[in-house]
């Protein structure tokens, strides 16, 4: 895969393709696996995140520890001042995968567990809005896979490495690229997507309540999805971001070797260090310790 | 080098890749080395495996490898109850090994039959693992690839008639590593292979009088 975003939307600039499909060739190209391979892997991908969506907006899942589960529903159900939104449909869908991979439901990581609601959410969201088919979806995935790609590369993917911006922030930026790529924008568009929504998630920190991957996680999910959206609605209402896309992926990979081991999730900070996160976690693992095994 | 498929996936059951993903692995890993499911198992764990471990499921994505479940498999929830059911005697301690060690990281200590085997694992992140201690000897395993292992007295000449037992069968061989615990005692030896060794190729090296001869499937 590449080395810089730039690098390759330069590429769909010449070919005249967008940066899915792009990612397409260039996946096909390392010659691991064959176009037809890698896009039927996508097609399954696509059809877990679907089946994780629907299983949890059921409301019925619990987490391991109890601490999460039914707000992807209670936002699917209730008419709030947005109901019945595409908004709604994001949040919900970003929710609903995240309760459901706290329960020990299946979930496709993207790029990790802990952050793995967000791109279904936000793809879902806009192909059920838009009446997209899933071989636009499948591009919306290897777009986003593009760009994790590189992050993982410049910078990190991992919470104990770089934070929450490494995991929820990614992911954001990932469904970005996704959500312009099947909205059918250019790649300079996905590019200031993928920007003008990571600049929004940097510094954030990992701070897991007793190190699950409960709270705040599953609702970061939701705040990631809706930063995803909003970048989305900017690049392609014509917003153009000042820093080169390569060059926020740098500085969150700075901000994530610099940040406090406490906000890198191990529990010594942030929420999970508050009174009552430190109350929670305590009562909820010798909850977990006291069951029988 | 970095897929689109190592962003997008794996698919797999939740809630973390390096509690519950990479924790099943280091099981299904340890029940090959073992020769199929045991009848009982020690499971330590060490580290953040100790600490937030039974809130990640990481005790029953252990058990649900040692029951031969994948990643992705919907039982592993469910692993603590069907080992009973399976007839595996399951029980967990946790520990801080002495050593080295990644923060993720158990050891298995497992009964088939007559035997005991001892494998130590940890779970390095993404859900890739490295197993990294058989029976008290280092090793460092991915389980990325196919691996061959087997036990031989510490003596000359046993990597070469190894090595052309498995070029005799085409087997060819990514990586190799051989350690052992003492001098001129016994040696492990660890070959990961590009593909699946045939029978023929663990016949020939069962033939050179070595013990413990194990072909591990790739589990990552």
């Amino acid at each position: 895969m590449f080395d810089s975003v730039r690098e390759a939307v330069d590429r769909a600039a010449r070919e005249g393709v967008s940066l899915g499909e792009v990612a397409l060739r260039a996946e096909s190209e390392a010659g691991l696996r064959s176009r037809v391979e890698v896009e039927a892997a996508l097609a399954r991908a696509l059809q877990v995140m679907r089946g994780a969506i629907d299983r949890g907006r059921q409301g019925d899942l619990r987490s391991v520890s109890g601490l999460v589960g039914g707000d992807a529903a209670l936002v699917a159900r209730s008419p709030g001042p947005l109901g019945g939104t595409l908004f709604t449909d994001v949040l919900s869908g970003a929710l609903a995968v995240q309760e459901v991979n706290a329960a020990m439901g299946v979930i496709v990581a993207a790029p990790t567990a802990g952050g793995a609601g967000v791109l279904p959410g936000v793809l879902l969201g806009l192909g059920t809005r838009c009446r997209l088919d899933d071989a636009t979806l499948v591009r919306g995935l290897a777009a986003a896979g593009l760009v994790g790609a590189v992050v993982a590369v410049r910078a990190s993917l991992s919470g104990a490495e770089g934070g929450c911006q490494a995991e929820t922030g990614a992911a954001a930026a990932m469904a970005a690229a996704a959500g312009v790529e099947v909205l059918g924008g250019s790649p300079e568009e996905a590019e200031h997507a993928i920007g003008l929504t990571m600049q929004g998630t940097l510094g954030l920190v990992c701070d897991p309540l007793g190190g699950l991957v409960e709270v705040p996680c599953v609702y970061r999910n939701a705040t990631g999805a809706a930063m995803a959206l909003a970048g989305i609605e900017m690049a392609l209402s014509g917003v153009r971001f000042p820093i080169p896309v390569d060059e926020v992926i740098d500085t969150m990979g700075e901000i994530g070797r610099r940040m406090d081991v406490r906000y890198r999730e191990t529990a010594g900070g942030g929420l999970a260090a508050t009174p009552t996160g430190r109350r929670l976690a305590r009562e909820r693992l010798v909850a977990l310790k006291g069951k029988p095994s | 080098m970095v897929s689109l498929l190592d962003i997008i996936g794996p698919v797999m059951v939740g809630p973390s890749s390096s509690h519950t993903a990479g924790a099943c692995r280091i099981g299904l890993f340890a029940r090959a080395l073992a020769g199929g499911q045991p009848g009982s198992a020690r499971v330590e764990l060490h580290g953040s495996f100790a600490r937030t471990g039974v809130g990640h499921g990481t005790d029953r994505a252990i058990v649900g490898g040692l029951l031969g479940f994948q990643p992705d498999d919907e039982r592993l929830r469910a692993s603590l109850e069907l080992a009973r059911e399976a007839g595996l005697d399951v029980s967990f301690a946790n520990t801080t090994l002495r050593g080295e060690h990644h923060p993720n990281t158990a050891r298995l200590t497992l009964t088939r039959g007559d035997r005991t085997i001892a494998v130590t694992g940890s779970s390095i992140g993404a859900g890739r693992i490295s197993i990294t201690g058989i029976d008290g000897y280092p090793v460092e395993i991915t389980g990325a690839l196919p691996t061959l292992v087997f036990v031989a007295p510490d003596v000359p000449g046993i990597v070469a008639a190894a090595t052309s037992a498995l070029a005799g069968e085409s087997a060819n061989i990514a990586t190799m590593r051989v350690s052992r615990r003492r001098k001129g005692g016994e040696a492990i030896h660890v070959y990961e292979l590009d593909s699946a060794p045939s029978d023929g190729a663990v016949e020939a090296i069962r033939a050179l009088g070595v013990r413990m001869v194990r072909a591990v499937p790739r589990v990552a």
